[in-house]
């Protein structure tokens, strides 16, 4: 089981050149082939999260340590990665499936699922390196791939939302390229654990601190955080809608909040001040993102502004975990933090991946995005209406939904830490978070109805489409189940345990 | 030491072409210096006084080289910015098309 | 597009045998000389580029072209993944990637196991990767824009 961890890099890319190649003879072939790869790489991951028994290290090409340095590219697998892998496979087989009856408009649907392919294997490889610049590598491979497709349909809009988002994606690339520099003039080694050892050893220096701000640069662009977030409204509401919810809900968790949660506790020293300006990012990026939301009419440039907002959430519970941990604070209160923020990861990625879905769906019947003029298309579409009921209770933080409690861990922790604003603001966005999507509900969905609906033939939309939204609102409901000890002990507890304990990971790949 | 400076200063002048040009074409071209310099610094990061190219023939195994890890990273990140940079030429010219123009100032549909 | 003048074309007619194998030469060379995969590659690539600039050349003509030059990109990368995955099945210690031919002595052609191999998988994909993005901007030029 151990040599198939390359399998989640390879299979993608393989798929994806297939698809390509066998694409210009064969008119369907993309399509089906897709759901399938994708689909047993989350059964995969599945199985892999269930019956793992401690961190896996992999080194490629069986380069083993030479007299206790390592000299060759190590792949890790341990809780937080399965933790991310299963996420990424599962929206990603969804949206594939959604895929399968949106796409049929388009005339190159063999090179959309091409690119789809590329994007997945980019975000597997992120999460499963073990290296600094295979972070960089595949990093740039998902970038490249998800600017393609946010231009895919080739209306105006979607261009000029393409080019702001590769010019802004492509500086941020080099402030981390330039970060990789700074740290390999440190430490002469690329290896994470290797550079975590000497970093550790070396004491105060402030090329560490510099490569520590740019890197923050960097990766708060691609994570959508405040100064960085002017990319995000253009990107996420042009594209198509299954590209909309992967990008939503999957890529800027992987490449952004991933990273920075694994180089800031495992490779880096948790310092009193770079903890604070996460945190405080984290606070802007929840108030001004929410507030930014109300005026929209648009559906989705509305729920694009609300992903800052929510990844402001999971960015906020990281950053009080790394506040409690510098100040030698308790780590029971820091472990609830970053759990928290951990859950809330899960669960965005599937409340708002629902929500671009239904957005998709209203669009592909209606033809229209403006709340302006729809309304009253609850009887015309009944899982489009009941599905998106389901995601918004979610968002706003209604119990029994899975957000009410992640939302509930987050601000606990904070009054347990003695940051009684922060709870007050997470409290705040929350309301305002209700209102917008009471708005959104009304003015779509069960407002007067027109005659147009029904002149124009509204029905509901394809069976795939709506496979992949129940499944979505199902899991929307099941995932409060994590909250119970058992349940958050298989899956939860060893990502955490991963951040909390400082040398474990270098322990794991070194071996000593 | 100076030689540094100089590479982190022609960052900074293709990032001022990339903020305050207006064609669409000259600021994929700021990209391009910026692109070109971070290859410069991880060059020159590999350095070592005296070394030569590191290849080992036949004939000459044991000498003093310059560090090759740097030189496998600055092709890759060759590639990469070839990549980038023909994504978007296409797309400008694909904006050409659609807008009449490469004025950054004329093409502002999406807003708010 | 139309072609070039007289003298342009006699030249290119030299050049561009030499330049191709040239390229051919840094590619098949690249475990023993600077180079490798990708500098041939875009030497090769060059030396396609050139024909066309100066020769000049119709819509259709190009069209069959990038069909061609796209099924070449997409099995240089597929013949490269399957001998990274062969690695996993023959080699003694069944890890991805692994070097499992023989090695041979320093410096002569035939040497250093799988690399010379990867070296023509990425020479070949590279060259049908420029060549296929020049004729796209090619084709566009003179489809829509006119």
């Amino acid at each position: 089981m151990d040599s198939f961890i390359p399998l989640f890099v390879v299979v993608p890319l393989g798929g994806a050149f297939l698809t390509a190649l066998v694409g210009s003879f064969v008119k369907g072939w993309g399509r089906y082939f897709t759901s399938i790869l994708l689909a047993f790489l989350a059964g995969f991951s599945g199985w892999l999260m269930f019956s793992m028994p401690g961190p896996i290290v992999y080194s490629v090409g069986g380069w083993e340590l030479f007299e206790k340095v390592p000299i060759g590219i190590h792949m890790v697998v341990d809780g937080l990665t399965v933790y991310l892998l299963i996420i990424i496979n599962l929206i990603g087989f969804l949206s594939a499936f959604y895929s399968i009856a949106y796409i049929k408009k388009f005339t190159a649907e063999n090179n959309y699922y091409t690119l789809f392919f590329l994007m997945v294997a980019g975000m597997n490889g992120v999460v499963i390196s073990g290296d600094l610049f295979n972070i960089y590598v595949f990093l740039e491979i998902a970038a490249i791939a998800s600017y393609a497709l946010v231009a895919f349909g080739i209306e105006k809009e979607e261009l000029e939302a393409s080019f702001k988002y590769q010019v802004l994606g492509g500086a941020s690339s080099l402030f981390i390229l330039l970060s990789i520099g700074f740290l390999y003039w440190k430490t002469s080694t690329l290896n994470i654990a290797d550079v975590s050892r000497i970093i550790l050893r070396g004491g105060k220096d402030e090329i560490v601190i510099f490569a520590q701000v740019i890197l923050l640069a960097g990766f708060g662009l691609k994570a959508a955080m405040i100064p960085f977030h002017a990319w995000l409204p253009d990107a996420h509401s042009s594209a198509p809608s299954p590209i909309s919810s992967m990008l939503s809900g999957v890529l800027i968790k992987a490449i952004g909040a991933y990273v920075i949660i694994r180089l800031f506790f495992n490779m880096f020293e948790i310092t009193y001040k770079v903890s604070l300006v996460i945190t405080v990012i984290g606070t802007l990026s929840m108030v001004v993102g929410v507030l930014l939301a109300i005026g929209q009419w648009d559906i989705k440039r509305l729920l694009a502004y609300h992903s800052i907002s929510q990844m402001g959430y999971v960015v906020l519970g990281v950053g009080i975990g790394m506040l409690v941990i510098s100040q030698g604070g308790k780590t029971s209160v820091a472990s609830l933090a970053i759990a928290g923020g951990l859950f809330h990861l899960f669960n965005h990625a599937v409340f708002k991946g629902l929500l671009f879905l239904n957005a998709g769906a209203v669009e592909y019947r209606t033809g229209t995005r403006n709340m302006k003029k729809l309304g009253g298309l609850a009887p015309h579409m009944p899982v489009t209406a009941s599905t998106s009921l389901f995601a918004s209770m979610s968002i706003s933080g209604i119990p029994p939904f899975n957000g009410f409690f992640s939302k509930l861990i987050i601000i606990i922790a904070a009054v347990q830490a003695r940051y009684l604003v922060l709870s007050i603001l997470a409290v705040f966005v929350s309301i305002i978070t209700l209102a917008s999507f009471l708005k959104v509900q009304r003015f779509t969905f069960f407002n007067k109805s027109s005659d147009e609906w029904v002149e124009k033939g509204v029905r509901e939309v394809p069976f795939p489409m709506c496979f992949s939204m129940i499944f979505l609102a199902v899991l929307c409901v099941v995932l409060s189940l994590l909250i119970v000890p058992s349940v958050r002990e298989l899956i939860l507890t060893p990502a955490v345990d991963v951040l909390i304990k400082a040398g474990s990971y270098s322990a794991a790949v070194l071996g000593y | 030491m100076i030689v540094y400076i100089l590479t982190i200063f022609l960052f900074l002048v293709g990032l001022y072409g990339v903020l305050s040009k207006r064609n669409l074409i000259k600021i994929v071209i700021g990209l391009a210096i910026m692109e070109y310099s971070v290859n410069l610094f991880l060059i020159l990061v590999g350095y070592v006084r005296g070394g030569t190219a590191p290849i080992i023939d036949a004939d000459r195994q044991g000498e003093l080289f310059v560090d090759p890890l740097p030189q496998a990273m600055v092709l890759t990140a060759i590639v990469i910015g070839l990549a980038t940079t023909a994504l978007l030429l296409a797309i400008a010219i694909r904006i050409y098309k659609k807008y009449g123009t490469f004025d950054i100032r004329e093409i502002k549909n999406l807003k708010g | 597009m139309k072609g070039m003048t007289v003298i342009v074309k006699k030249v290119t007619q030299i050049m561009c045998g030499i330049t191709f194998l040239y390229g051919i030469y840094i590619i098949v060379h690249g475990h023993l000389t600077p180079g490798g995969g990708f500098a041939g590659g875009t030497i090769i690539a060059g030396s396609f580029m050139l024909l066309i600039l100066a020769f000049g050349s119709e819509f259709l003509k190009l069209k069959k072209e990038e069909t061609g030059s796209s099924i070449t990109e997409s099995s240089g990368i597929l013949v490269f993944i399957i001998i990274a995955a062969l690695g996993m099945v023959i080699g003694g210690t069944g890890v991805f990637f692994v070097n499992f031919l023989p090695k041979g002595e320093i410096g002569k052609l035939i040497s250093a196991g799988v690399i010379p191999l990867y070296n023509i998988a990425v020479g070949m994909e590279v060259a049908a990767a420029l060549v296929t993005i020049f004729l796209a901007l090619l084709i566009y030029r003179d489809e829509v824009l006119k």
